[in-house]
């Protein structure tokens, strides 16, 4: 029976962090040598993370399977991190950036894990402007802060649209120095496949080589994944395009609990489909919200031009339903209504799948020239990829999946229930609740790599001191040849289909039935269709080449097949938490107005699940949510 | 859209390599240049053959992992973009394209249009950076930094890694790479304490690896899909040389 304790300490929350971190153990310098880490990811979380253990004097390796650690994922947000400085003395403070991430996410996060996060929030920006990172700034020449995603503070720090890009390349370059120091040892295209548990402890993974296909086994005292997170379950996701949960989905089926999977984020504003081979969609950032006005024609399957529309044919559905907020609602409000509208057949752009973002009233007001120094490169990036110039015609935007609050169970040590396998970044459940807000994801990694998983690593190892680890043993050799094994079964599929034409089809049905809203009947349908798919996935397969070498499509078969798993577990857990919170919206449980109605009653709890062998019937553990500092509320933007 | 395309295909780096032929049809001009390719490989998977190799990720022209010559051009046609961020509307119905992977010494090919840029990550490694541990850092706004200085820093800052400079340089040279780190950090006051060893350390690495040198083609500018500018090589060539002066040597 595996018992779920978050490890949560007690007190005041402004106390304990620094108090939990006094009394954590320490491992002395000189024996920090002894100690071998394995760190999955070169992202925010991984790269920081790597970089700090290595600084400490720990033998660090850290794997990712991009052609170098810059290349991460991470390395496309745009618009900010967070952090409670308070430079513009607006109010803000560590317990306003805890209450708005916590009210954010719906409350269904852990008070003790947010709050930390909005603590550490500080030391994140002068770490990353210690090491070069050129946030935006005034002409004081001190740091520049924006108010982001409807906060009521300025409190997010940037480097023009490229934020994500500068932190990570300011992590990547710690990194690069203790690469270069000797500490830690960096694995490019190589993809950990699996993680090797013995007695119940995390004891290594094993890794293939993405240009060799060798499969290679890693001994470690500690295992730390920071693999990202899984909205290319869809698809079609503004993630890039290997990003997937297949390191998080083989510790799954190692005994670590998958928490929340059902929570996903659905970003508002990006650029619609175009057609059918189209591989991802484009952000466009939450910013252009500020001016831009969000309106589909009043009658469904209106095919007049924009301008040929009259202003009284047009509704401006967001500001007529929430008056006070208007076209800056949280994004999953902004989400459904554009999913509501282009359901209605209002739907515009030649597929009739997007909603109007126009800018002509702005342009109006302030002039052209204060819309493009705004917002000039987004401009031109839109016109880039849709060949629409969106001076003369409105933007065209529909919602995309984009975040997934859902990930690995861990306690306040950001441990998984397994010993020894530590969790940090997206790859994890823990700060974000049903909805993330914006700019934080950045800082959640951030604050998990640089600060918070580096003292609690030291704690677990403190009392293995002297134990040696090897590869060599009956766990790994079993490990190692499950993975061949598995390997060699989706060599062996001699069917018809590619890979991606079943990663579509399954990207679908999550999108249509696990995606801005969930009903009963659609989820149960899902859970029927899920199974048959992958059936059909490991029978009728079809990939070519051998497993010896680089074999691009072997990959992708290995995590899509992880990704048939996991949308069934989503929507097992979309279909057991029959309440609506954050991004999590059930038809069933809706005001009378038609808002997501929260069941705190009996809804209070994080889910987190355990995996039987058979994917279909996963065990349910709750952990109960309590909340002390806060008063649980219904969020209402009328 | 029809287009013919002639895709160099190589099975490992130390095997010999040729243009390969391949017509593909259906083409919608909306389609990026990563997308045509991956219908063409679907084509290919669906008739038993290994599909085209080459590195992407983020889609978007930030990660830099794309790379591929089109029509003898790095990133192709269009000035300023990445290739996953080209469209086929740059393209006229019936075109032959011709795609190759990076040329360059240094950059040894993997397969197909994938190559091997981990030098670029040992010239990072050899002093692209600022050296501050995690916990170590002064509180942010103790140092104000000229919003000019801060905004020339992040020109340089925003380089990609992705090689287009260097594929197209006639030598093969990485100078614009190089540069682009050292002016990044050698403009911040936080960068300072490290100038001399960081320029000595960062340009002798490059120089050890298979590189080129530069003689002012400013073909990289020119393909470089950030616009980095090649002003920053020759403030990189005096930071080396100061260096040099005071008999400053490599980490
Ligand atoms: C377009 C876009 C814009 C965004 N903008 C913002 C923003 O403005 N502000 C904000 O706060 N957040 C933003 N986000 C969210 C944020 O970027 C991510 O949540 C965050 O960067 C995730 O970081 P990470 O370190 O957890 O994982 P990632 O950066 O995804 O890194 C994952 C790493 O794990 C490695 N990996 C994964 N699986 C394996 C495996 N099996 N074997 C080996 N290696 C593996 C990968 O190679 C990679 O190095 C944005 C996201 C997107 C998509
Ligand atoms: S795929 Fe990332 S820059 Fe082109």
């Amino acid at each position: 029976m595996i018992m779920l304790d978050a490890k949560s300490p007690s007190g005041p929350l402004e106390a304990q962090w620094s108090g939990y971190r006094d009394h954590l153990k320490l491992v002395a310098p000189t024996n920090r040598r002894k100690f071998e880490v394995v760190i999955v990811g070169s992202g925010l979380a991984g790269a920081a993370a790597a970089a700090t253990l290595g600084e400490a004097g720990y033998n660090v390796k850290c794997f990712c399977f991009q052609d170098s650690p810059r290349r991460a994922h991470s390395i496309a947000a745009q618009g900010g991190i967070n952090a409670a400085k308070n430079y513009r003395n607006d109010g803000d403070s560590t317990f306003r950036l805890f209450y708005d991430t916590i009210k954010g996410g719906d409350f269904r996060s852990r008070e003790s894990n947010v709050y930390r996060l909005a603590e550490v929030s500080v030391e994140i920006i002068d770490q990353a402007v210690a090491q070069g990172v050129p946030f935006a700034r005034e002409y004081g020449g001190l740091l520049d802060n924006r108010s982001f995603g409807g906060a009521q503070v300025a409190r997010t720090f940037y480097a023009r649209g490229q934020t994500g890009q500068q932190l990570l390349l300011g992590a990547y370059q710690a990194l690069a120095r203790q690469i270069e120091a000797g500490t830690v040892q960096m694995f490019t295209r190589t993809e950990m496949l699996d993680v090797v548990v013995e007695d119940g402890r995390a004891k290594g993974i094993v890794t293939r080589d993405l240009v060799s296909g060798e499969i290679s086994s890693h001994a470690a005292h500690a295992v730390v994944l920071a693999s990202g997170g899984y909205s290319n379950v869809y698809f079609l996701s503004t993630n890039a395009k290997a990003c997937n949960v297949t390191a998080a989905w083989r510790a799954h089926r190692r005994g670590a609990l998958f928490a929340n999977p059902c929570f996903t984020q659905i970003h508002p504003t990006c650029i619609p489909q175009s057609g059918e081979y189209q591989a991802k969609l484009t952000l466009m950032s939450e910013s252009l919200r500020n001016d831009g006005r969000i309106w589909v024609a009043k009658e469904a399957e209106d095919n007049r031009r924009a301008r040929d529309i009259p202003e009284r044919e047009r509704d401006y559905y967001l500001e007529t339903r929430y008056p006070s907020f208007g076209n800056l609602v949280p994004r999953d409000v902004a989400s459904r209504n554009a999913k509501g509208v282009v359901d209605e057949g209002r739907g515009v752009g030649p597929l009739k799948n997007g909603v109007y973002l126009d800018f002509s009233d702005a342009i109006g007001r302030l002039g052209r020239d204060a819309i493009e120094e705004k917002y000039g490169n987004l401009f031109e990036m839109y016109e880039r990829i849709t060949g629409e110039n969106p001076y003369e015609a409105p933007m065209r935007i529909y919602p995309a999946p984009h975040y997934t609050m859902g990930g690995l169970w861990v306690d306040y040590n950001l441990m998984s229930n397994v010993d020894g396998l530590f969790v940090i970044g997206e790859a994890n459940f823990s700060d974000h609740g049903a909805n993330r807000l914006g700019a934080s994801a950045l800082m959640q990694g951030l604050a998990d790599g640089y600060f918070i998983v580096p003292y609690t690593i030291a704690s677990y190892l403190a009392p293995h001191l002297g134990e040696t680890v090897t590869a060599g043993g009956a766990a790994f050799q079993q490990t190692e040849k499950e993975v061949s094994e598995r390997l060699a079964r989706f060599m062996q599929a001699s069917g018809k289909r590619t890979v991606d034409t079943f990663h579509r089809e399954l990207g679908q049905i999550v999108r249509d039935e696990c995606g801005m809203s969930r009903s009963k009947a659609g989820l149960t349908r899902a859970l029927q269709k899920i199974p048959v798919l992958r059936e059909e996935f490991h029978a009728n397969l079809n990939l070519a080449g051998n497993g010896e070498g680089l074999n691009m499509s072997l990959e992708r078969a290995g995590r899509v097949a992880d990704f048939f798993e996991l949308a069934e577990l989503m929507c097992i857990d979309a279909l057991d938490r029959e309440e609506s919170c954050g991004g999590h919206f059930r038809e069933e449980s809706q005001t009378s107005d038609g808002e997501a109605l929260r069941d705190d009653e009996n809804f209070t709890h994080v889910s987190a699940w355990e995996h039987t062998g058979d994917a279909s019937s996963p065990i349910l553990h709750n952990e109960p949510l309590e909340f002390e500092a806060v008063q649980l509320t219904q969020r209402s933007y009328k | 859209m029809k287009l013919t395309l002639k895709v160099w295909r190589q099975e490992t780096k130390d095997a010999p390599g040729a243009l390969q032929t391949y017509e593909v049809d259906d083409i919608s001009p909306d389609y990026s240049f990563l997308e045509m390719l991956d219908m063409l490989n679907e084509r290919l998977e669906e008739q038993g053959q290994r599909p085209v190799a080459f590195d992407h990720d983020c889609r978007e022209g930030v990660c830099g992992a794309c790379s591929m010559m089109v029509d003898g051009q790095a990133h192709g046609p269009q000035a300023r973009t990445t290739t996953c961020q080209l469209h086929m509307r740059e393209f006229t119905d019936g075109d032959t394209i011709v795609i190759e992977p990076w040329r360059a010494t240094a950059f040894s090919i993997v397969q197909d249009l994938m190559v091997d840029r981990s030098a670029f990550d040992r010239i990072i490694q050899a002093g692209g950076f600022i050296s501050v541990n995690t916990g170590s850092a002064p509180e942010a706004n103790l140092m104000p930094i000229p919003k000019d200085v801060a905004d020339d820093a992040f020109d340089a800052a925003t380089c990609i890694g992705c090689g287009a400079c260097v594929a197209q340089c006639p030598n093969g040279a990485a100078q614009l790479f190089t540069a682009a780190k050292i002016g990044h950090l050698s403009l911040l006051p936080q960068g300072q304490a490290e100038r001399d060893t960081r320029a000595v350390s960062m340009v002798e690495q490059m120089e050890s690896e298979l590189f080129g040198s530069c003689s002012n083609f400013r073909e990289c500018e020119a393909v470089c899909p950030k616009a980095i500018s090649i002003d920053w090589i020759a403030r990189m060539n005096r930071d080396y040389l100061r260096a040099k002066l005071k008999g400053v040597t490599r980490r």
